[in-house]
């Protein structure tokens, strides 16, 4: 049957691995196809990058670093950041992506993910998701979090698998870097409404985190700070999904 | 070892590139037909969908350079799409009539079975079953990206299965083809040890 992915996220900016609280104060954390080695090593199922810079320099330092992480990378790589239309998709794939994910251009014009899933198939398409709590339920924010939208997680994700997204990377806005636990309501409530697959992202402390994850619909896990500062590994965390009766590739 | 990959053109190739070298081939790009017929292992990958992979296949004229190298057993090798595109036709484009060399109409993964919701596409790693007389696919666990799948494995061939919900064709082989559903080049180590099986296999066999 099909098994619980465990999969390192980077953040890249300017050919480093940075990560933040909330999205930002962000810090050094390596070099990025020297920690990609080092995660498919330890049983990474697969990868994320999310580049992070905000300038046509970094976009075009990121396209070379997707090309170093590919050369040394035998796992699937997701790549995101500033994917604003099909030709970034394609930049990407030819430099070494497996899967692409938009973000906040989705959010301005929903019609990119017909025409990445028509493009590359559904099974490249990615869509990120980044949800904060809010009075009626949960939220869109764009912008790295710098922006809400007003739009509706849930009515978006549904959406989105009907456009012809084959995953959602879901980020709770609320709980990325905080280490108290992913957001396992939001988790829930976009699982039981779209039949693809969601990565759950934002929060995770300890492999009780990951469980908890997966027993409300995740079929992936994502996890960065954890892995960056050497508190635990992929194979550890991988060998706790394995006895708390989850399958896993070990 | 030189190997011709096929430049379908939406199929990303990088990571089959990037895996080829790996294992120590030399992988090149080609859409020629000659040089599809002509070169010693071809590669046939596979992104995208049914209808468009046929589309461009037969825009470039390579079917028959595809069947002729299938019915001489010459060395190939097909991912996820590129598996598909060999059989009739496929649910995902109904309309569209696939090369044909495997008489099986390819299927979609239910929503669910047995009560229990299945995703779709199955994105992830699955553990690969081979029958006891394969020769190049061994036990262990494979990385697939795929909708649609093959039910059974064709007459003539053997091969392995996995199961998402229902059993499905993981891979099949026969000499010196192998077509995979899963992605051999994002299976870690175990992937590019059967890349390195099918590279070292005899021309004949």
């Amino acid at each position: 049957m099909l098994t619980t992915r465990v999969i390192p996220c980077l953040d890249v900016n300017a050919g480093r691995v940075v990560k933040g609280v909330k999205f930002s104060g962000l810090r050094d954390a390596g070099d990025p196809a020297e920690r990609a080695s080092v995660y498919e090593a330890q049983g990474a199922d697969e990868l994320v990058l999310l580049d992070v810079s905000a300038t046509p320099e970094g976009r075009s330092n990121a396209t070379d670093t997707v090309r170093r992480v590919r050369q040394v990378l035998g796992v699937p790589l997701t790549v995101g950041g500033g994917v604003r239309q099909v030709d970034d998709a394609r930049r990407l794939l030819d430099a070494g992506a497996d899967k692409v994910a938009t973000n906040t251009a989705a959010v301005e014009d929903p019609s990119l993910l017909d025409r990445l899933a028509a493009t590359f198939g559904s099974q490249c398409t990615v869509l990120a998701i980044d949800a904060a709590r809010s009075a009626r339920g949960f939220e869109v924010v764009i912008r790295s979090g710098k922006e809400r939208t007003g739009r509706d997680a849930i009515l978006w994700a549904r959406e989105a698998a009907a456009r012809g997204a084959g995953e959602i990377l879901l980020t709770s806005w609320d709980r990325d870097g905080t280490r108290s636990g992913y957001d396992t309501e939001l988790i829930q409530a976009i699982a039981s409404c779209v039949n693809i697959p969601i990565v759950a992202s934002g929060g995770a402390a300890h492999a009780g985190h990951l469980i908890d994850a997966v027993n409300c619909g995740a079929s992936a896990v994502l996890a960065a700070s954890i892995l960056h500062d050497g508190e635990t590994t992929v194979g550890d965390l991988k060998r706790a999904l394995a006895n708390a009766g989850l399958p896993v590739r070990l | 070892m030189r190997v011709a990959i096929i430049d379908t053109g939406t199929a990303n190739l990088a990571s089959m590139l990037a895996a080829l070298r790996r294992v120590g081939a030399n992988p090149t790009l080609t859409r020629d037909p000659a040089e599809v017929a002509a070169a010693e292992r071809v590669v046939l990958p596979g992104v995208g969908a049914f209808g468009s992979g046929m589309a461009k296949l037969e825009e470039c004229g390579l079917v028959a350079a595809i069947v002729d190298r299938v019915s001489a057993m010459r060395p190939m090798l097909a991912v996820c799409l590129g598996l598909q595109l060999m059989c009739r036709s496929s649910k995902e484009s109904p309309l569209v009539r696939g090369i044909g060399i495997l008489p099986i109409d390819v299927v979609r993964y239910p929503n669910e079975h047995d009560g229990a919701r299945l995703t779709v596409p199955q994105l992830g790693w699955n553990e690969v079953v081979p029958r006891p007389d394969a020769e190049l696919i061994t036990a262990g666990y494979a990385y697939y990206a795929n909708s649609f799948h093959l039910a059974a494995i064709p007459e003539g061939w053997t091969g392995a299965e996995s199961v998402h919900g229902v059993p499905f064709v993981a891979a099949i082989e026969r000499g010196p083809m192998l077509a995979c559903q899963f992605h051999p080049e994002l299976s870690g180590p175990w992937g590019h040890d059967l890349l390195r099986r099918w590279l070292e296999r005899p021309t004949s066999c």
